[in-house]
């Protein structure tokens, strides 16, 4: 059980959907979503929201800074 | 206690552990997806931000896609002719010694037509960072041959590969200049990964420093990606940079005096 339970959340105009954080993510949590933002690109969203760890490697590597992170102790 | 609440509980502010700095304006970037420019301003914002500069970082852009950098990073800018920006932030620091003046340029416009200012700004060792972004290839014109362009790579006027026999060999800039006595800080870093981001975040913050203590100049490369003009998809393109641009271009510092 990890220690710590994060959360991101996602500028979802503002992604390009270049995936970058999708492959930096230890836990797998972030995904490309099916559907399209207003300028046609597939942005970047919490799939699996409950093994997020809140360790900041996708905003960290995001090139357009639209991923904001947060982290709480668990319960 | 349901999966939407639990996130939303999470989501408030004494839990954030990362967010967009306020140095980085709101503009949408306009480069491409993937785009390592993204990342190197991200950081270059971070490091003037936790110094707390921003009223004294003068920076000067190149030609090329960083441009228009002056339109995300809240600080005062300048933008020079065409690999001119060393000599253009030479002049800046002189008559403003108390001034952050660094360069943003990237391998076109600082190896090939800019290659004179560097290596004399380098000699004389004048007191500004210069953050160099390598990625192989002229990406603002579509893709074009640069003097960094590996042997072997495919670009718009090298179809066949480049032939180092006409055109020369790949540029080691940051080991060009590591040998001038006027550098004090040579360091080539990459940002496709968070470690690798944080290692440059340490370095262009180094960087600054140095300028704080009237150390000299730091010269720091950043090996890059172009998924445009490399016509590979962003994470296709951080592979393709770590098998064939890290074993000619190897991270690490090459000077720190």
């Amino acid at each position: 059980m990890a220690k710590f339970k994060g959360a991101i959340v996602v500028d979802t105009e503002k992604c390009k959907g270049c995936g970058l954080c999708v492959v930096s993510c230890p836990t797998a949590v972030i995904e490309l979503a099916r559907g399209v933002n207003g300028k046609g690109y597939h942005y970047a969203h919490m799939a699996n929201p409950d093994a997020c760890i809140g360790c900041s490697s996708c905003g960290l590597v995001c090139p357009d800074t639209v991923i904001t992170v947060y982290r709480a102790k668990a319960s | 206690m349901t999966a939407t609440t639990e996130i939303n509980n999470i989501i408030s502010e004494e839990n954030l552990v990362y967010k967009k700095t306020d140095v980085l304006l709101d503009n949408e970037m306009h480069y491409c997806p993937g785009c390592t420019h993204g990342v190197i301003h991200k950081v270059i914002a971070e490091v003037i931000e936790e110094m707390d500069i921003q009223d004294k970082t003068i920076g000067v852009s190149p030609v090329g896609c960083s441009v228009l950098a002056y339109n995300y990073l809240d600080i005062d800018w300048q933008q020079a002719a065409h690999g001119r920006a060393p000599a253009l932030a030479t002049a800046t620091s002189r008559l403003m010694p108390d001034k952050y003046v660094f360069t943003y340029q990237g391998d076109g416009d600082l190896a090939s037509i800019g290659c004179a200012e560097i290596m004399h700004a380098c000699n004389r060792g004048e007191n500004i960072v210069v953050v160099f972004v390598n990625n192989a290839i002229y990406g603002m014109t579509g893709g074009q041959m640069a003097p960094t362009t590996l042997e072997g790579q495919v670009t718009a006027t090298s179809p066949y590969g480049r032939d180092c026999a006409t055109t020369g060999f790949p540029m080691k800039m940051s080991e060009m200049v590591s040998l001038l006595p006027g550098t004090r800080f040579v360091t080539r870093q990459s940002a496709e990964t968070a470690g690798a981001v944080r290692k440059l975040k340490k370095a262009i913050r180094k960087g600054f420093e140095n300028t704080r203590e009237k150390k000299g100049l730091s010269f720091i490369e950043i090996v890059g990606t172009c998924s445009s003009g490399w016509k590979l998809s962003p994470t296709q393109s951080n592979e393709w940079m770590k098998e064939n641009m890290f074993p000619y271009y190897p991270l690490g510092t090459l000077k720190d005096e």
